[in-house]
């Protein structure tokens, strides 16, 4: 019986999928727990409105492996609906070569420019004028999360920011604790590498690097610190021998290491621990010393489609993920800021309610280092830091000559 | 036994060649036209998208600056020469010793060729397990009382690609034991009465006489290994990841890298043709020796 039903009730939606609405694939790679739940939020919102239907098309593995794919169907000429990219230099070809659909009518009509917070996530999604992707959360890297009860069992306080955790961590040390926890993907330490430099080289310096791409302050004296201090980290790292960057979480959770730089998405795995932030771990938001926060995140493209309907359909679509209920429980769901300040965030913890407090002020905004450097760049970047973290023998000075004339070539 | 009217020569099983057209367009098209084109572009400065956008050498010269790259080319060396060595005398002496009549022959040769059943994934993985320092061997000798005991090659960047080469072999070497047990069988039972006869000891038969004998065996044996090597990808990709650091790159993982994840097809394409070039710089000689004299000779 049940069964019957289930067929009658496809041939029903087959007919009426192919009658008057389209069908519409959204390809993203947000396959663990709470991020499949912030896409059900996307999918059900979406077919509550009626009409078009949301095709889930999740490719399973990071966005390294999901993001050809992605790239090479828009290009072979098998263009999804909808796919989710993390904004800025990824989609940058797709779109001067005409392949993304323009948004600016919509985003015109619904004043987007006015909603959308901060307003560098929408200028990652210009061109030219036009408007072509929607934002739709906010990630940001810079925070480092530490397990207070690790350093009371080491005997010392817990830090309030980067100087006070080196302090520590000889003493971390002797009681067999590892200091810093970063698993050792490439992705990770170049991470931890740009949450270092802006906290300790400070935003103009990290500016002047990565969005100027001065060769000459990369190479130069203040770069330098931010060089032997992460020389330090490496040091301080040695130890925890973990890849995945959950993997790294899970051992500041259990106190098998003290701290870990990770973006605001480790969150996630101490509260699915059931761990209250405040007490149990503890977050530094820019390592305690400056008060910024990069604002990367995620974003929509909507492949150009011949199908008018389509067209419609994903006008609508990009409408409904800025909506503000729409925002509000995705961003629950997925742990990270929502685009626009002027929604409720009651349910928010401590650590989110900081980060809050942090974009209320534009001054204290960064761009992304995916917005700003293309993933040509990032790559070469990736092999450098990966190689001298994982080569004890290499200095400071070396890395860091090599990094200027990287930064040199970027474009 | 020559035919004694021979019809012109282009002629001659002409459904053959007409079937065999297909495949000739597609060797044309795909293999040469898409290595043309690859090459060509490769003096361009493409990104995502293909640009006719002619920069010389300038990927060519980048890529040889690149560390990444000449760590990745050392490694290939490295894996390419030990494996090609190793799986070639480890697979001739467990052929050889199988070759003896010995009792359980169908069990050994089971449990020899069984590895190379799995995919490289699942033996990267497995050796990933079995090598890594806080779960695998080195954990279970210093369980035994040896607490100085350090096996640690995965995460030492000396020594990585050996750990990545014990992978390889474990899993390639079944195959090139039996490809060569069937050439050892192919071998007349008649000479081995003869040298029996003649009281030569069994192992310079083997040397002298039994392997010269061989040598169509031994050819295909090293074609196969070879074009192993030079795909080596899922391998490294599923043990190491490259790492630690870049200690285990190698060539095609920086191609696919580059073209893919960076978003640069002009460097990704720079690398393949230096991969093609190295590949014909070793094959073009062989197959002149190889082939080249052939005419003369039957």
């Amino acid at each position: 019986m049940k069964f019957k039903h289930t067929l009658a009730a496809a041939a029903v939606a087959l007919t009426v999928g192919t009658a008057n609405a389209a069908d519409i694939e959204v390809t993203h790679w947000w396959t663990s727990g709470g991020e499949a739940a912030a896409v059900k939020v996307f999918a059900d919102s979406f077919n509550a409105m009626g009409g078009d239907t949301w095709v889930d098309g999740a490719i399973a593995g990071s966005g390294g492996v999901a993001r050809p794919v992605i790239v090479s169907r828009i290009l072979g000429g098998d263009p999804m609906g909808a796919t989710q990219l993390n904004h800025g230099r990824q989609a940058e070809e797709l779109v001067e070569a005409g392949l993304m659909l323009d948004l600016t009518e919509l985003a015109e009509k619904e004043g987007w420019r006015d909603i959308v917070r901060p307003s560098s996530l929408l200028d990652s999604c210009t061109l030219d004028g036009k408007i072509y992707c929607v934002p739709v959360n906010i990630h940001s890297w810079q925070w480092m999360w530490t397990n207070p009860g690790a350093f009371e069992a080491a005997g010392t306080e817990a830090p309030a920011n980067w100087n006070d955790f080196v302090a520590a961590a000889p003493k971390l040390q002797e009681a067999g604790i590892v200091p810093l926890a970063i698993g050792g993907q490439p992705w990770q330490i170049n991470g931890a590498f740009g949450v270092l430099a802006v906290a300790l080289g400070g935003t103009d310096l990290w500016k002047a690097v990565n969005v100027d791409k001065n060769a000459e302050a990369a190479g130069g004296a203040e770069m330098a610190k931010v060089w032997e201090a992460f020389g330090a980290a490496r040091e301080l790292a040695t130890g925890s021998a973990v890849e995945q960057w959950n993997e790294a979480t899970n051992l500041v959770l259990t106190g098998k290491a003290g701290a870990q730089i990770m973006g605001d998405w480790a969150q996630g795995e101490f509260s699915v621990a059931g761990k209250s932030a405040g007490t149990d771990y503890d977050c530094l938001p820019g390592l305690g010393l400056e008060t910024v926060l990069s604002t990367g995140g995620d974003a929509f493209y909507f492949p150009v489609n011949d199908d008018a309907e389509v067209t419609a359909a994903q006008m609508k679509m990009a409408s409904m993920m800025l909506s503000k209920s729409v925002q509000v429980d995705f961003n629950l769901a997925k742990g990270s800021l929502p685009v626009r300040g002027d929604v409720d965030l009651s349910a928010a913890n401590d650590c989110m309610k900081k980060g809050l407090a942090i974009l209320e002020n534009p001054d204290n905004i960064l761009p992304d280092g995916t917005q700003v450097l293309s993933p040509d760049t990032v790559q070469q970047i990736d092999d450098l830091l990966a190689e001298f973290w994982a080569t004890a023998s290499m200095s400071a000075a070396d890395a860091q000559a090599r990094y200027a004339d990287l930064i040199g070539d970027a474009d | 036994m020559a035919q004694s009217q021979r019809p012109s020569s282009l002629f001659r099983n002409l459904s053959a060649k007409i079937a065999a057209i297909p495949m000739i367009l597609t060797a044309l098209v795909i293999f040469v036209g898409c290595t043309v084109w690859t090459v060509v572009y490769s003096f361009t400065k493409s990104r995502m998208l293909p640009k006719e956008d002619f920069v010389g050498l300038m990927q060519y010269e980048r890529l040889w600056a690149t560390k990444r790259w000449l760590v990745s080319v050392e490694n290939i060396a490295i894996y390419g020469i030990c494996s090609l060595i190793l799986s070639l005398v480890i697979g001739f002496v467990l052929a050889a010793l199988l070759d003896q009549k010995i009792r359980f022959e169908n069990t050994f040769r089971t449990i020899f060729l069984y590895p190379y059943a799995l995919s490289f994934i699942v033996t990267g993985l497995v050796w990933q397990w079995i090598l890594n320092p806080t779960f695998g061997i080195q954990k279970v000798v210093r369980g035994w009382g040896f607490e100085d005991f350090t096996f640690d090659w995965l995460a030492n960047t000396d020594y990585v690609i050996y750990a990545v080469l014990i992978a390889g072999l474990w899993q390639g070497t079944g195959l090139v034991m039996a490809l060569m047990l069937a050439g050892l069988r192919g071998i007349d039972e008649d000479i081995w009465k003869a040298s029996r006869v003649d009281g030569i000891p069994s192992w310079k038969t083997y040397l002298f006489i039994v392997i010269p004998m061989m040598r169509p065996v031994f050819v295909t044996t090293l074609v196969i290994i070879a074009a192993g090597i030079v795909k080596v990808y899922d391998l490294i990709l599923a043990q190491t990841s490259g790492g630690p650091g870049i200690a285990s790159e190698v060539p095609a993982k920086y191609v696919y890298d580059y073209m893919f994840r960076a978003g640069n097809l002009g460097q990704g394409f720079a690398a393949s043709t230096m991969m093609l070039v190295t590949v014909l710089i070793i094959l073009i000689p062989w197959v002149i020796l190889e082939y080249g004299g052939k005419k003369n000779a039957s």
